[in-house]
């Protein structure tokens, strides 16, 4: 999109049309004489997604945007920000993500953080966690606490939050299949400590569509999945006034290699399934959108990500409007958490990967996030050390505390550019929604493996474009050090992890009441049978009883089978 | 011309072991080494070690790919070298690719994996060091 695709029956304003002849005379005179002597770099120049961008924007593109699209903070249409004074009240809630070993160990991670300055917490599990398998399943040898915290039952998770306050702090679990048996951990640890759920804040991600789409962390087939992602969202609905039930979550789409507007438009796809599943029963969308929460990457196309962040805010408030019907504005105010680019972060000249990361939390807070994780340095080797976290989160603090960044409400708003690319970027996303309505919606477009090939084919591309050194990566592809050694120290792996953890799961299941856990189990099956109960108040009673995550998967496995993806490449 | 025969070309399975469900760079590099006219099988997520070496004896590949981000590399290399033994079929050459240490990837080549392409490998330097590997194996 140019200045030129307005459309030509469009009248300029005088002013307008005084620039644009102003505009015609630079490009005859001082640029085509200075071009003719210097050509530029390239002949054209794209962002990360692949838009061609101009080399200069002015009050011409700016006026293809309506000014009611650009609006006002804290008002429809959010573009400027989900709040009337942003970061001038309250900072963005500083969230690094932390979780390795068995929960004492991460406990400890999470109460240094804190002491670090830290103002929201953030867990990672381990794969037999993320995937619904016990420490003790085959499946989990050599697994258990290694990317992230083993947890099997209840006394994990009384033990990951032992000391901390759930009433002050917001607590993220990063959890999608099994998230719902987590949730109720967390609500059984709250009870029994005598907190109020309606004060408890925090989310669990339980967005299980983009699993499908891109993590690929799943435990049951599609349907029965978005089932528990609707059961999650109407229990916290009624029950947890101030938690959120998932984090939709263009993250991980954008990991596994789509670009910065299929990562936006793919998240949005998903909103539009699991808000047309929870309204089905019943439930009007004002009654739950308030407490739906978003969860995106910040990738290294600085201006491109600030437009992307503007524009997905925009794309979301017209959506629960127009095609929800959603009144309260609470319901089109999209909030969200970012997190830097991990697959950006590269071994050699690792230290490099600081500087990536500070610019890419700089574009986050520019476009308005609500909380935020930066990476470490050291992830391109393994889980990142104590230093290295420390690092990360002295980056968020630089932000926050001396560079005045975060003083001015959306500061690039106005700017030709970001607001050019934020409705360019707006009006993409409209498309792709557009094409998956057209070809018969997400989840039949999921089965077909589409979405799934559009991220294969853009991170293809991404991979032919660093190897001819079109996209350019420092120490990779450009100024690349040969026979560099690393000189670094990283998160070694307590071998003693999986047997403590183990032996805890086994003295659960010998101290607890085995007929009742039985019985419940039978209870969680009728349960499942019948699509209009929801599967939250039988889950609570089992984990409080002692059952087991893995546990509570094979169950239901036995009615709902698994889920075995087709491979696209 | 020389046409090439059904030995000549390469044969590859790629696979994912484990719970690990990154697959960004597998399918690259299945799509990579199919554009370089090997003959690819891609096994999909979360196989067994199992799974993956009653395949690879099966289709009577050259090469056997793993991939795994998941940092369980430790434990399922070994598992995979061991099984490929016990078939006799050691003469299928094993590559790994993911995100480990260094001195954890030099020690799984001790091991016996011939060859650990770790993230940002370029492509052509995947096809080289695959035929490679078949080059100085010889034929099977």
């Amino acid at each position: 999109m140019s200045t030129d695709d307005r459309p030509a029956n469009v009248a300029l304003s005088p002013e307008l049309g005084e620039l644009r002849r102003q505009f015609e005379t630079w490009e005859q005179l001082e640029l085509a004489g200075f071009l003719r002597k210097s050509p530029e770099r390239q002949a054209q120049f794209n962002t990360l997604t692949g838009f061609p961008v101009k080399r200069v924007y002015t009050p011409l593109d700016l006026a293809q945007t309506p000014a009611e699209d650009i609006g006002l903070p804290g008002q429809y249409p959010f573009t400027r920000g989900a709040y009337p004074t942003m970061y001038r009240g309250r900072l963005w809630t500083m969230r690094q993500i932390a979780g390795f070993g068995t929960a004492e160990d991460t406990n400890k991670r999470f109460k240094y953080l804190i002491a670090q300055g830290q103002t929201g917490l953030s867990t990672d599990f381990d794969m037999p966690t993320l995937m619904g398998y016990d420490s003790d399943h085959p499946m989990s040898e050599g697994e258990v606490g290694r990317e992230g915290v083993a947890i099997d039952t209840m006394a994990d998770m009384e033990l990951l939050f032992e000391g901390i306050d759930l009433e002050s702090i917001s607590v993220s679990l990063t959890i999608n299949p099994s998230a719902w048996i987590l949730l109720a951990m967390y609500i059984g640890v709250a009870e029994k400590r005598g907190l109020d759920l309606n004060k408890l804040s925090g989310t669990i991600q339980a967005d299980i569509l983009k699993e499908y789409m891109a993590q690929k962390e799943w435990a049951f087939p599609i349907r029965p999945s978005v089932r528990i992602v609707r059961d999650c969202i109407t229990y916290c609905a009624r029950n947890m006034k101030r938690y959120n039930p998932i984090n939709i979550s263009g993250y991980h789409i954008s990991e596994a290699g789509s670009s910065p507007l299929d990562e936006v438009a793919f998240s949005l796809c998903n909103l539009i399934t699991y808000v047309e599943e929870v309204t089905k029963t019943g439930l009007h969308v004002d009654e739950f959108a308030p407490r739906l929460a978003f969860f995106f990457v910040s990738q290294s196309d600085f201006f491109e990500e600030i437009a992307k962040f503007r524009a997905v805010r925009r794309a979301y408030a017209k959506i629960m409007k127009e095609r929800f019907g959603a009144t309260n504005p609470e319901s089109m105010r999209l909030r969200f958490h970012t997190q830097t680019a991990a697959a950006t972060l590269t071994k050699p000249q690792y230290q490099v990967n600081i500087i990536r990361t500070a610019f890419q939390a700089l574009s986050a807070v520019l476009g308005g996030t609500q909380s935020l994780h930066t990476n470490g340095m050291d992830e391109a080797f393994a889980i990142p050390t104590e230093q290295a976290m420390k690092l990360a989160l002295r980056t968020q603090q630089v932000i926050a505390d001396e560079i005045n960044a975060p003083n001015v409400i959306d500061p690039l708003g106005g700017s030709y550019y970001v607001e050019h690319l934020t409705t360019q970027m707006e009006r993409a996303i409209f498309d792709v929604i557009a094409e998956v309505d057209r070809s018969g919606g997400t989840i039949r477009l999921i089965e077909e493996g589409w979405f799934q090939r559009r991220i294969a084919d853009f991170a293809y591309d991404t991979a032919i474009k660093k190897a001819k050194g079109e996209k350019v990566v420092l120490g990779v592809n450009k100024f690349v050090e040969p026979g560099e050694k690393a000189d670094i120290e990283t998160h070694p792996y307590d071998p003693s992890t999986a047997q403590r953890q183990i032996d805890r799961l086994k003295r659960v299941r010998r101290e607890r009441n085995q007929r009742e856990v039985d019985r419940l189990m039978q209870r969680l099956l009728e349960a499942a049978r019948d699509a209009d109960e929801n599967l939250m108040p039988v889950t609570i009673e089992l984990v409080r009883a002692g059952a087991s995550m893995g546990e509570i998967v094979e169950k239901l496995k036995t009615l709902w089978g698994t889920y075995r993806e087709t491979p696209v490449f | 011309m020389e046409t090439k025969t059904k030995t000549d070309i390469i044969r590859v399975i790629i696979a994912k072991v484990g719970l690990d469900g990154h697959d960004r760079g597998v399918k690259i590099v299945a799509r990579t080494l199919r554009d370089a006219g090997m003959e690819v099988i891609y096994t999909g997520l979360h196989r067994t070690p199992e799974e993956v070496v009653d395949a690879a004896v099966e289709e009577d590949v050259d090469v056997l790919g793993i991939s795994i981000l998941s940092g369980a590399h430790m434990t399922i290399f070994p598992k995979i070298l061991k099984l490929l033994k016990e078939r006799d079929a050691e003469d299928i050459l094993v590559v790994g690719g993911g995100v480990m240490p260094d001195e954890e990837a030099a020690a799984l080549k001790a091991m016996g994996v011939k060859e650990i392409l770790l993230q940002d490998s370029p492509p052509d330097a995947i096809v080289a060091s695959v035929r490679r590997l078949v080059a100085e194996r010889g034929p099977k």
